[in-house]
Protein backbone atom coordinates (compact mmCIF):
# COMPACT_ATOMS: atom_id res chain seq x y z
CA UNK A 1 0.00 0.00 0.00
CA UNK A 2 1.48 3.34 -1.25
CA UNK A 3 1.58 6.53 1.14
CA UNK A 4 -1.38 7.80 -1.08
CA UNK A 5 -3.88 4.86 -0.57
CA UNK A 6 -3.46 5.27 3.06
CA UNK A 7 -4.08 8.54 2.84
CA UNK A 8 -7.22 7.45 0.77
CA UNK A 9 -8.63 4.80 3.16
CA UNK A 10 -8.24 8.11 6.13
CA UNK A 11 -10.17 10.87 3.93
CA UNK A 12 -12.82 11.22 6.39
CA UNK A 13 -10.26 12.99 8.70
CA UNK A 14 -9.20 15.54 5.68
CA UNK A 15 -12.91 15.86 5.14
CA UNK A 16 -13.94 16.62 8.36
CA UNK A 17 -11.24 18.58 9.50
CA UNK A 18 -11.71 20.64 6.19
CA UNK A 19 -15.31 21.30 7.31
CA UNK A 20 -14.14 22.40 10.51
CA UNK A 21 -11.69 24.60 8.75
CA UNK A 22 -14.42 25.96 6.76
CA UNK A 23 -17.35 26.28 9.32
CA UNK A 24 -15.07 28.54 11.72
CA UNK A 25 -13.76 30.65 8.86
CA UNK A 26 -17.46 31.39 7.81
CA UNK A 27 -18.38 31.77 11.05
CA UNK A 28 -15.92 33.67 12.03
CA UNK A 29 -15.69 35.78 9.07
CA UNK A 30 -19.27 36.76 9.24
CA UNK A 31 -19.36 37.74 13.28
CA UNK A 32 -16.09 39.68 12.41
CA UNK A 33 -17.80 41.83 9.62
CA UNK A 34 -20.57 42.36 11.35
CA UNK A 35 -18.62 43.50 14.35
CA UNK A 36 -16.27 45.64 11.92
CA UNK A 37 -19.50 47.51 10.62
CA UNK A 38 -21.29 47.95 14.36
CA UNK A 39 -17.84 49.69 15.18
CA UNK A 40 -17.88 52.00 12.09
CA UNK A 41 -21.53 52.61 12.25
CA UNK A 42 -20.54 53.10 15.96
CA UNK A 43 -17.99 56.08 14.80
CA UNK A 44 -20.78 57.53 12.82
CA UNK A 45 -21.89 61.86 13.92
CA UNK A 46 -19.64 64.56 14.26
CA UNK A 47 -18.51 63.54 17.73
CA UNK A 48 -19.01 60.21 18.73
CA UNK A 49 -18.48 59.53 22.80
CA UNK A 50 -16.73 55.97 21.82
CA UNK A 51 -14.50 57.13 19.69
CA UNK A 52 -11.31 57.21 21.68
CA UNK A 53 -12.05 54.12 23.51
CA UNK A 54 -12.86 51.85 19.92
CA UNK A 55 -9.20 53.79 18.33
CA UNK A 56 -7.57 52.03 21.07
CA UNK A 57 -8.92 48.65 20.66
CA UNK A 58 -8.47 48.63 17.04
CA UNK A 59 -5.31 50.12 17.69
CA UNK A 60 -4.68 47.23 20.54
CA UNK A 61 -5.75 44.77 18.40
CA UNK A 62 -3.67 45.54 14.66
CA UNK A 63 -0.38 45.77 16.92
CA UNK A 64 -1.33 41.90 18.37
CA UNK A 65 0.15 38.90 17.39
CA UNK A 66 -3.43 36.87 16.46
CA UNK A 67 -1.95 34.10 18.92
CA UNK A 68 -1.49 35.77 21.97
CA UNK A 69 -5.19 37.07 21.62
CA UNK A 70 -6.09 33.16 21.27
CA UNK A 71 -3.99 32.56 24.43
CA UNK A 72 -5.36 35.42 26.32
CA UNK A 73 -8.57 34.04 25.49
CA UNK A 74 -8.01 30.22 26.44
CA UNK A 75 -5.25 30.00 29.04
CA UNK A 76 -5.53 33.57 30.44
CA UNK A 77 -9.07 33.88 31.39
CA UNK A 78 -9.68 30.71 33.31
CA UNK A 79 -7.73 32.05 35.99
CA UNK A 80 -10.04 35.63 35.92
CA UNK A 81 -12.45 33.15 36.39
CA UNK A 82 -14.10 33.00 32.35
CA UNK A 83 -13.57 29.42 31.33
CA UNK A 84 -14.87 28.42 27.35
CA UNK A 85 -14.14 25.46 25.35
CA UNK A 86 -11.17 25.72 22.78
CA UNK A 87 -14.18 26.04 20.00
CA UNK A 88 -15.27 28.88 21.49
CA UNK A 89 -12.69 30.31 22.60
CA UNK A 90 -10.83 30.35 18.97
CA UNK A 91 -14.09 31.43 17.32
CA UNK A 92 -14.26 34.97 19.79
CA UNK A 93 -10.94 35.27 19.28
CA UNK A 94 -11.19 35.42 15.43
CA UNK A 95 -14.00 37.46 15.82
CA UNK A 96 -12.70 40.05 17.98
CA UNK A 97 -9.26 39.96 16.09
CA UNK A 98 -10.70 40.27 12.37
CA UNK A 99 -13.55 42.71 13.63
CA UNK A 100 -10.93 45.10 14.70
CA UNK A 101 -8.91 44.61 11.12
CA UNK A 102 -12.58 45.12 8.59
CA UNK A 103 -13.15 47.99 11.42
CA UNK A 104 -9.87 49.96 10.56
CA UNK A 105 -10.37 49.19 6.66
CA UNK A 106 -14.01 50.50 6.27
CA UNK A 107 -13.05 53.60 8.33
CA UNK A 108 -10.25 53.95 6.18
CA UNK A 109 -12.68 54.15 3.04
CA UNK A 110 -15.49 56.03 5.26
CA UNK A 111 -12.91 59.13 5.77
CA UNK A 112 -13.01 60.01 2.47
CA UNK A 113 -17.14 60.29 1.56
CA UNK A 114 -18.35 63.63 1.03
CA UNK A 115 -20.19 65.15 3.62
CA UNK A 116 -23.23 66.07 1.00
CA UNK A 117 -24.27 62.64 0.74
CA UNK A 118 -24.99 61.85 4.72
CA UNK A 119 -26.32 65.69 4.84
CA UNK A 120 -28.60 64.53 1.44
CA UNK A 121 -29.81 61.78 3.48
CA UNK A 122 -30.97 63.29 6.70
CA UNK A 123 -32.59 65.96 4.41
CA UNK A 124 -34.39 63.33 2.86
CA UNK A 125 -35.89 62.25 6.07
CA UNK A 126 -33.12 59.00 6.85
CA UNK A 127 -32.76 57.99 10.41
CA UNK A 128 -29.11 57.37 11.48
CA UNK A 129 -28.97 53.25 11.63
CA UNK A 130 -31.32 53.28 7.80
CA UNK A 131 -28.68 56.02 6.29
CA UNK A 132 -25.51 53.61 7.37
CA UNK A 133 -27.01 50.66 5.60
CA UNK A 134 -28.89 51.66 2.99
CA UNK A 135 -26.47 54.42 1.48
CA UNK A 136 -22.56 54.29 3.54
CA UNK A 137 -22.26 50.34 4.29
CA UNK A 138 -22.85 48.98 0.28
CA UNK A 139 -20.31 51.94 -0.76
CA UNK A 140 -17.64 51.18 1.43
CA UNK A 141 -18.32 47.27 0.87
CA UNK A 142 -17.80 47.95 -2.86
CA UNK A 143 -14.97 49.85 -3.14
CA UNK A 144 -12.92 48.49 0.03
CA UNK A 145 -13.53 45.05 -1.65
CA UNK A 146 -10.26 43.70 -2.61
CA UNK A 147 -8.83 45.37 0.93
CA UNK A 148 -11.77 43.17 2.62
CA UNK A 149 -10.55 39.99 0.57
CA UNK A 150 -7.17 40.41 1.69
CA UNK A 151 -7.91 40.10 5.19
CA UNK A 152 -10.86 36.80 4.51
CA UNK A 153 -7.62 35.30 3.54
CA UNK A 154 -5.87 36.63 6.04
CA UNK A 155 -8.40 35.42 8.68
CA UNK A 156 -8.19 31.57 6.64
CA UNK A 157 -4.92 31.36 7.79
CA UNK A 158 -5.27 32.42 11.02
CA UNK A 159 -7.94 29.38 11.79
CA UNK A 160 -4.40 27.11 11.21
CA UNK A 161 -3.08 29.06 14.79
CA UNK A 162 -6.03 27.48 16.81
CA UNK A 163 -4.64 24.15 16.22
CA UNK A 164 -2.00 25.10 18.89
CA UNK A 165 -4.74 25.35 21.34
CA UNK A 166 -6.13 22.21 20.26
CA UNK A 167 -9.16 22.85 17.97
CA UNK A 168 -9.33 19.97 15.75
CA UNK A 169 -9.26 22.03 12.20
CA UNK A 170 -7.32 21.35 9.00
CA UNK A 171 -3.84 21.47 10.10
CA UNK A 172 -4.54 19.98 13.22
CA UNK A 173 -6.03 16.78 10.52
CA UNK A 174 -2.97 17.00 9.00
CA UNK A 175 -0.43 16.41 11.75
CA UNK A 176 -2.86 13.93 13.94
CA UNK A 177 -2.58 11.41 10.13
CA UNK A 178 1.41 12.51 9.69
CA UNK A 179 1.86 11.57 13.28
CA UNK A 180 -0.42 8.10 13.04
CA UNK A 181 1.37 6.83 9.68
CA UNK A 182 4.46 9.03 9.66
CA UNK A 183 3.60 10.18 6.20
CA UNK A 184 3.53 14.26 6.95
CA UNK A 185 4.91 14.92 3.39
CA UNK A 186 1.97 13.59 1.78
CA UNK A 187 -0.76 14.99 4.01
CA UNK A 188 0.45 18.10 4.53
CA UNK A 189 0.56 18.31 0.72
CA UNK A 190 -2.86 17.29 0.74
CA UNK A 191 -4.06 19.90 3.35
CA UNK A 192 -2.14 23.12 1.57
CA UNK A 193 -4.23 21.89 -1.82
CA UNK A 194 -6.92 22.52 0.43
CA UNK A 195 -6.46 25.71 1.76
CA UNK A 196 -5.07 26.89 -1.82
CA UNK A 197 -8.44 25.71 -2.94
CA UNK A 198 -10.40 28.06 -0.16
CA UNK A 199 -8.14 31.13 -1.53
CA UNK A 200 -8.35 30.42 -5.12
CA UNK A 201 -12.03 30.36 -4.54
CA UNK A 202 -12.08 33.75 -2.19
CA UNK A 203 -10.36 35.44 -5.11
CA UNK A 204 -13.24 34.47 -7.97
CA UNK A 205 -15.83 35.40 -5.29
CA UNK A 206 -13.50 39.01 -5.13
CA UNK A 207 -13.56 39.03 -9.07
CA UNK A 208 -17.28 38.91 -9.17
CA UNK A 209 -18.46 41.33 -6.64
CA UNK A 210 -15.47 43.47 -8.34
CA UNK A 211 -18.00 42.92 -11.53
CA UNK A 212 -21.08 43.54 -9.67
CA UNK A 213 -19.74 46.73 -8.52
CA UNK A 214 -18.50 47.71 -12.09
CA UNK A 215 -21.75 47.63 -13.09
CA UNK A 216 -22.33 50.59 -10.66
CA UNK A 217 -20.19 52.74 -11.14
CA UNK A 218 -17.47 51.50 -9.12
CA UNK A 219 -14.70 50.53 -11.09
CA UNK A 220 -11.47 51.64 -9.12
CA UNK A 221 -11.73 50.18 -5.84
CA UNK B 1 5.77 37.79 38.17
CA UNK B 2 9.08 37.59 39.62
CA UNK B 3 12.10 39.08 37.84
CA UNK B 4 13.54 35.31 36.64
CA UNK B 5 9.91 35.02 34.75
CA UNK B 6 11.14 38.59 33.08
CA UNK B 7 14.34 37.34 32.24
CA UNK B 8 12.57 34.54 30.61
CA UNK B 9 10.06 37.11 28.98
CA UNK B 10 13.26 38.78 27.62
CA UNK B 11 14.81 35.68 26.47
CA UNK B 12 11.55 34.81 24.27
CA UNK B 13 11.24 38.28 23.03
CA UNK B 14 14.89 38.34 21.79
CA UNK B 15 13.88 34.56 20.16
CA UNK B 16 10.85 36.04 17.80
CA UNK B 17 13.38 38.85 17.17
CA UNK B 18 16.33 36.98 15.96
CA UNK B 19 14.36 34.49 14.19
CA UNK B 20 12.00 36.98 12.54
CA UNK B 21 14.89 39.30 11.94
CA UNK B 22 17.00 36.95 10.34
CA UNK B 23 13.81 35.78 7.53
CA UNK B 24 13.40 39.32 7.15
CA UNK B 25 17.01 40.06 6.15
CA UNK B 26 16.46 36.94 3.64
CA UNK B 27 13.20 37.43 2.51
CA UNK B 28 13.86 41.19 1.58
CA UNK B 29 16.83 40.25 -0.61
CA UNK B 30 15.08 36.66 -1.83
CA UNK B 31 12.28 38.54 -3.04
CA UNK B 32 14.13 41.27 -4.84
CA UNK B 33 15.56 38.14 -6.80
CA UNK B 34 12.31 36.69 -7.65
CA UNK B 35 10.56 40.10 -8.35
CA UNK B 36 13.70 40.49 -10.97
CA UNK B 37 13.38 36.75 -12.83
CA UNK B 38 9.87 37.44 -12.73
CA UNK B 39 9.81 40.43 -14.85
CA UNK B 40 12.25 39.17 -16.93
CA UNK B 41 9.60 36.43 -17.79
CA UNK B 42 11.27 33.84 -18.52
CA UNK B 43 8.56 31.45 -19.88
CA UNK B 44 8.71 27.83 -17.55
CA UNK B 45 10.13 30.17 -14.70
CA UNK B 46 7.90 32.84 -14.41
CA UNK B 47 4.90 30.27 -14.67
CA UNK B 48 6.61 28.35 -11.84
CA UNK B 49 7.36 31.82 -9.65
CA UNK B 50 3.86 32.74 -9.85
CA UNK B 51 2.54 29.01 -8.47
CA UNK B 52 5.03 29.69 -5.38
CA UNK B 53 4.00 32.63 -4.71
CA UNK B 54 0.41 31.93 -5.00
CA UNK B 55 0.59 29.07 -2.90
CA UNK B 56 2.77 30.59 -0.41
CA UNK B 57 0.64 32.96 0.01
CA UNK B 58 -2.38 30.86 0.85
CA UNK B 59 -0.28 28.53 2.97
CA UNK B 60 -1.22 29.26 7.08
CA UNK B 61 2.44 29.66 8.34
CA UNK B 62 1.20 27.34 11.05
CA UNK B 63 1.04 24.48 8.59
CA UNK B 64 4.06 25.76 6.54
CA UNK B 65 6.17 25.17 9.73
CA UNK B 66 5.18 21.57 10.60
CA UNK B 67 5.05 20.32 7.07
CA UNK B 68 8.83 21.88 6.65
CA UNK B 69 9.47 20.82 10.34
CA UNK B 70 7.73 17.16 9.85
CA UNK B 71 9.22 16.66 6.06
CA UNK B 72 12.99 16.99 6.37
CA UNK B 73 13.54 14.06 8.58
CA UNK B 74 11.38 11.63 6.02
CA UNK B 75 13.72 13.14 3.42
CA UNK B 76 17.18 12.50 5.23
CA UNK B 77 17.83 15.74 6.57
CA UNK B 78 17.49 16.88 10.20
CA UNK B 79 16.70 20.33 10.67
CA UNK B 80 17.34 22.23 13.89
CA UNK B 81 14.44 23.49 15.07
CA UNK B 82 15.09 27.11 14.90
CA UNK B 83 16.75 26.95 10.86
CA UNK B 84 12.86 25.26 10.54
CA UNK B 85 11.26 28.16 11.90
CA UNK B 86 13.45 30.37 9.88
CA UNK B 87 12.75 28.42 6.42
CA UNK B 88 9.28 28.73 6.73
CA UNK B 89 9.31 32.25 8.05
CA UNK B 90 11.17 33.20 4.88
CA UNK B 91 9.45 31.16 2.25
CA UNK B 92 6.37 33.01 3.36
CA UNK B 93 7.61 36.43 3.86
CA UNK B 94 9.89 36.50 0.38
CA UNK B 95 6.47 35.39 -1.82
CA UNK B 96 4.99 38.61 -0.14
CA UNK B 97 8.19 40.95 -0.51
CA UNK B 98 8.66 39.70 -4.24
CA UNK B 99 5.18 41.16 -4.85
CA UNK B 100 6.01 44.48 -3.04
CA UNK B 101 9.45 44.39 -5.53
CA UNK B 102 7.30 43.66 -8.54
CA UNK B 103 4.94 46.47 -8.01
CA UNK B 104 7.49 49.11 -7.88
CA UNK B 105 9.05 48.01 -10.83
CA UNK B 106 5.94 48.05 -13.13
CA UNK B 107 4.75 51.45 -12.04
CA UNK B 108 8.51 52.64 -12.74
CA UNK B 109 8.56 55.58 -15.69
CA UNK B 110 10.24 54.23 -18.89
CA UNK B 111 11.35 57.37 -19.57
CA UNK B 112 14.40 56.95 -17.32
CA UNK B 113 15.45 53.78 -18.78
CA UNK B 114 15.56 55.10 -22.37
CA UNK B 115 17.48 58.23 -20.97
CA UNK B 116 20.00 56.53 -19.07
CA UNK B 117 20.48 54.11 -22.34
CA UNK B 118 20.55 57.12 -24.13
CA UNK B 119 23.60 58.69 -22.19
CA UNK B 120 25.52 54.99 -22.47
CA UNK B 121 24.51 53.26 -19.24
CA UNK B 122 24.69 49.87 -19.25
CA UNK B 123 21.42 47.89 -17.99
CA UNK B 124 23.31 46.69 -14.77
CA UNK B 125 24.79 50.00 -14.07
CA UNK B 126 20.83 51.75 -14.98
CA UNK B 127 19.24 49.15 -12.66
CA UNK B 128 22.19 49.40 -9.52
CA UNK B 129 22.79 53.59 -9.87
CA UNK B 130 19.46 54.40 -10.99
CA UNK B 131 16.54 51.93 -10.55
CA UNK B 132 17.21 49.77 -7.59
CA UNK B 133 17.67 53.45 -5.37
CA UNK B 134 14.44 54.60 -6.10
CA UNK B 135 12.64 51.65 -6.34
CA UNK B 136 14.10 50.82 -2.70
CA UNK B 137 12.39 54.06 -1.34
CA UNK B 138 9.36 53.30 -3.11
CA UNK B 139 8.45 50.14 -1.91
CA UNK B 140 10.29 50.99 1.77
CA UNK B 141 6.38 50.88 3.63
CA UNK B 142 4.93 47.93 2.17
CA UNK B 143 8.37 46.22 2.96
CA UNK B 144 8.07 47.38 6.34
CA UNK B 145 4.24 46.91 6.53
CA UNK B 146 5.20 42.93 5.70
CA UNK B 147 8.21 42.55 8.60
CA UNK B 148 5.38 43.97 11.03
CA UNK B 149 3.07 41.28 9.70
CA UNK B 150 5.90 38.66 9.77
CA UNK B 151 6.16 39.40 13.28
CA UNK B 152 2.95 39.08 14.21
CA UNK B 153 2.57 35.47 11.98
CA UNK B 154 5.87 34.47 14.04
CA UNK B 155 4.06 33.20 17.22
CA UNK B 156 3.73 30.06 13.99
CA UNK B 157 7.53 28.95 15.31
CA UNK B 158 5.86 27.56 18.22
CA UNK B 159 3.97 24.83 17.16
CA UNK B 160 7.32 23.06 16.72
CA UNK B 161 8.50 24.17 19.99
CA UNK B 162 10.52 26.84 19.89
CA UNK B 163 10.84 29.05 22.99
CA UNK B 164 9.55 32.17 21.41
CA UNK B 165 7.54 35.47 23.21
CA UNK B 166 4.24 33.32 22.70
CA UNK B 167 5.36 30.12 24.09
CA UNK B 168 7.59 31.66 26.98
CA UNK B 169 4.10 32.15 28.59
CA UNK B 170 3.43 28.42 29.03
CA UNK B 171 6.71 28.05 30.18
CA UNK B 172 6.39 30.74 33.01
CA UNK B 173 2.97 29.75 34.27
CA UNK B 174 3.90 25.92 34.25
CA UNK B 175 5.91 27.38 37.48
CA UNK B 176 3.32 30.26 39.08
CA UNK B 177 0.31 28.45 37.91
CA UNK B 178 -1.31 31.79 36.87
CA UNK B 179 -0.98 32.18 32.92
CA UNK B 180 -2.47 35.72 33.07
CA UNK B 181 0.30 37.81 33.90
CA UNK B 182 2.52 36.35 31.60
CA UNK B 183 0.39 36.54 28.94
CA UNK B 184 -0.18 40.32 29.33
CA UNK B 185 3.47 40.94 29.82
CA UNK B 186 4.11 39.06 26.60
CA UNK B 187 1.23 41.45 24.64
CA UNK B 188 2.70 44.21 26.12
CA UNK B 189 6.21 43.49 24.33
CA UNK B 190 4.86 42.73 21.27
CA UNK B 191 3.16 46.08 20.92
CA UNK B 192 6.24 47.47 21.45
CA UNK B 193 7.73 45.54 19.22
CA UNK B 194 5.28 46.36 16.48
CA UNK B 195 4.90 50.11 17.06
CA UNK B 196 8.32 50.45 16.94
CA UNK B 197 7.90 48.94 13.56
CA UNK B 198 5.09 51.15 12.59
CA UNK B 199 6.52 54.46 13.37
CA UNK B 200 9.40 53.29 11.21
CA UNK B 201 6.80 52.58 8.30
CA UNK B 202 5.38 56.65 9.09
CA UNK B 203 9.21 57.71 8.53
CA UNK B 204 9.36 55.95 5.60
CA UNK B 205 6.22 56.85 4.10
CA UNK B 206 7.49 60.50 5.19
CA UNK B 207 10.18 59.71 2.78
CA UNK B 208 8.48 57.74 -0.41
CA UNK B 209 5.92 60.60 -0.15
CA UNK B 210 8.66 63.24 -0.94
CA UNK B 211 10.48 61.46 -3.43
CA UNK B 212 7.13 60.63 -5.22
CA UNK B 213 6.76 64.35 -5.95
Amino acid sequence: MSNWDILWSSYDVFLNGFYNTLKLFGLSAVLAFILGSGIVFLLEGSRPRLKIPLRIFIDAMRMLPFLILAYLLYYGLPSAGIRMSAWTAGIIALVIYHGAYFAEILRGCRATFAQGQVEAAIAQGFSQPKMFMRIILPQLILKTRGLLGNQLIILLKDTAFLVIITVRELTAAASSLSSTYFIPMEAFIVVIGFYWLISIGLELFIKMIGRFGAKRGFENA
Amino acid sequence: MDSSAWGLLIQGAWTTLWISGVSIAIGVVLGLMIALLRVAKIPVLHQLLGVYISLARATPLVTLVLFIFLTAPTMGVNLNRNVAGIIALTLNTTAFNAEIWRSAFNNFSKEQREAALAIGMTPWVYFRRIMLPQITITSLPGLVNEMSFLIKGSPAIAVIGVVDLTRVTNRISAVTYDPLPPILAAAALYMLIISLLVWLQRVAERKASRLAV
